[in-house]
């Protein structure tokens, strides 16, 4: 067997005593989609924050591609080949769509070549192909931040994409989106499993169990469970910290 | 940058003529005194395209400009001061002697080289603020600790320079009005016009050089980070790079406007690094509009050029009209003066004052159509 390609190893944050991940353990595979839950404040955005190198974990290893990506700076973990969609979408509002995904798919992405040389024809091809992803090829002269949100959601998940990254990190992408743009989002990310590997975090039920894959759940700095939705949802101790609650929740 | 409307660019080519035009014009109708006033003010214009791209496009507020800006005038005065030194005692300028110095202190050496000083003007101001810049940088120092951390930098060089009478004439700067070059004194009417001339191709220069920079994804990378810097990093980019090399632009412009500067007013002193100085390079941006280029020429030249009016008719007010000024863009104009014309800021006025009769609205959507079907 190969080795994963992203490992965490017994990862520890705190917070000024304060304990945001305990211990954590997850492996992904290549090409794997996986989800994350969890109730809120239960450590999946900081976990993501320690993957991608914000925030430095007091204990414990990040293993990608075999290295340790622990003192790594954010910039070089995105070389890499791990591209992150933030919980609130977060894209360039003062740039236009093309622009946005022009910086995206730029390579190599240093100051020289940015000034130098104009974008190479596979990299524009490579654009229109990303806007037609999304369904925003009549968007790309306009500036992004008029788009509607589920538009800057999706641009931002382009923009992830032109990155041509290993490994995709997606904090709740359907927060705020409609339920048909909800489903068209679990489709794309779906599609995008296989050449790539996926892991998305949401509260979303119906947005999880459409994406139909293992999902980890996340308690208290912890993995509570791992397995399919409907193994999850049966678990008494999930039940009780989190899938009763958030039902409650939403009433 | 890229989405360049055509009403973008017909304002720009309005201003663009309009500014030759004075340019072209002026020589021939502007006595030499004011002449060598609006040549200073084109050179000012230079620092403040250099703030633009920082605090414009970047997000960075510099109040240390005038650092670089002196450092500049004293890389062109320490030349001409030794261009002309030949008849005074030991062969060195003849502040030294009131000091008891006789031997040139080693740095100023180099300074008997054109080539070598025409080039130190922009580099060694460049250097230092890139090596300023990048330490700063690196150590995610931003927003007002930026700004704090820039000013008292000023102040660590004011001090500096005020109080190195031995090497550099201390609080008394270096006079460059009497001193020589191509065998005419750089005060005299002839020298002054030339001033002009070169100011003014410089600053045109130094719009395009700067439209260079921002024109593209580089410029979208400067964006991006006084947006959202974090993303840029995530994007796979090292800010700390591009912040530095930003900086150290605008440090090398800083140092070209100062030579220029030092030579048109007759003086490089520590008063160019006052305080009060480097944060009127600011308002010039903040009124002429932040990162548009063009409103940061504008706002330098059309500024002193009313600085210098109002000043010799009613010395004492000018501190507060430019106060007053300040707060109104701030307040009223955000986007500064040209931001203001841009955004049909005129015509909604005339609206509001009832003067025309509708807001068309019409026109801007065509712009917007144009603006789609163009690529
Ligand atoms: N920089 C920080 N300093 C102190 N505490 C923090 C910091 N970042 C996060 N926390 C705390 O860590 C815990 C986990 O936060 P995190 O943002 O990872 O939760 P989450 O699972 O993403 O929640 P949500 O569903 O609300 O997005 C929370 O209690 C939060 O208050
Ligand atoms: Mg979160």
């Amino acid at each position: 067997m190969t080795s994963p390609l992203l490992e965490l190893k017994q990862i520890s944050v705190s917070f000024e005593g304060f304990l945001a991940l305990r211990d954590l353990n997850l492996v992904l595979n290549q090409g794997d989609l996986r989800a994350v839950i969890g109730p809120n404040g239960a450590g999946k955005t900081t976990f993501l924050d320690v993957i991608t190198g914000k925030v430095a974990p007091t204990k414990g290893d990040v293993i990608f591609k075999e290295k340790s990506l622990i003192g790594q700076k954010e910039f070089r973990i995105a070389r890499k080949g791990i591209g992150r969609k933030f919980q609130s979408p977060r894209i360039f509002e003062n740039l236009s769509v093309q622009e946005n995904l022009a910086l995206a798919v730029s390579r190599p992405k240093t100051p020289l070549s940015l000034l130098m040389n104009s974008l190479k024809v596979k990299h524009l091809d490579q654009i229109q192909h990303l806007m037609s992803i999304v369904n925003l090829q009549s968007k790309a002269n306009i500036r992004a931040g008029a788009l509607s949100h589920g538009q800057k959601q999706w641009l931002e998940i382009a923009m992830l994409v032109g990155q041509d990254p290993d490994l995709l990190l997606v904090d709740e992408p359907v927060a705020g989106l409609t339920d048909e743009e909800t489903d068209l989002t679990a489709d794309l990310l779906k599609s995008l499993a296989g050449d790539h590997t996926v892991l998305v975090i949401d509260h979303d039920m119906e947005f999880i169990r459409r994406l139909d894959c293992p999902v980890s759940v996340l308690h208290q700095g912890h993995v509570l469970k791992e397995g399919s939705m409907s193994d999850i949802q049966k678990d008494p101790l999930v039940i009780e910290v989190y899938l009763g609650k958030t039902d409650e929740e939403e009433q | 940058m890229s989405i360049f409307s055509t009403k973008k660019s017909w304002i720009n080519l309005t201003i663009w003529v309009l500014l030759i035009a004075l340019i072209i014009a002026a020589p021939s109708v502007l006595p030499v005194f004011r002449l060598n006033l609006l040549g200073r003010y084109l050179s000012l214009a230079i620092v403040a395209l250099g703030v633009d791209l920082i605090w414009g496009f970047t997000g960075m507020l510099s109040l240390g400009q005038g650092i670089f800006f002196a450092l500049g005038g004293y890389c062109a005065a320490m030349f001409l001061q030794l261009n002309s030194a030949g008849e005074f005692p030991n062969g060195i300028p003849e502040f030294f002697g009131l000091y008891g110095v006789e031997k040139l202190p080693f740095f100023w050496e180099p300074f008997k080289s054109s080539i070598f000083t025409l080039i130190s003007i922009w580099l060694i101001p460049a250097i230092i603020a890139g090596l300023l810049g990048y330490l700063v940088f690196r150590n995610r120092i931003k927003g007002v600790y930026f700004s704090i951390l820039t000013q008292a930098a000023l102040l660590v060089f004011f001090n500096f320079f005020n109080g190195q009478q031995k090497l550099i004439n201390g609080t008394n700067g270096l006079k460059t009005d009497v001193t020589q070059l191509f065998g005419q004194m750089v005060g005299s009417e002839i020298m002054q016009r030339w001033f002009f001339w070169i100011s003014a191709v410089l600053v045109i220069l130094a719009w395009f050089f700067a439209r260079w920079i921002v024109r593209d994804r580089f410029g979208n990378i400067l964006i991006g980070i006084r947006d959202d810097e974090a993303r840029v990093r995530f994007t796979g980019y090292n800010p700390v790079i591009f912040k530095t090399i930003i900086f150290s632009i605008a440090g090398g412009l800083a140092g070209i406007s100062g030579a220029l500067y030092t030579v048109q007013s007759g003086i490089v002193s520590p008063q160019f690094m006052t305080v009060p100085f480097s944060i009127e390079m600011v308002v010039w941006v903040a009124v002429g509009g932040r990162g548009t280029l063009l409103g940061a020429i504008l706002g330098a030249v059309l500024i002193n050029y009313a600085k210098s009016l109002v000043s010799e008719a009613l010395p004492a007010s000018w501190m507060f009209i430019q106060g007053g000024l300040f707060i109104l863009v701030v307040t009223a104009l955000p986007e500064g003066v040209l931001g203001w014309i841009r955004k049909d800021g005129p015509k909604k006025l005339l609206f509001l004052l009832g003067i025309n009769k509708k807001l068309e609205t019409y026109p801007s959507l065509e712009v917007n159509e144009q603006g789609e079907v163009k690529s």
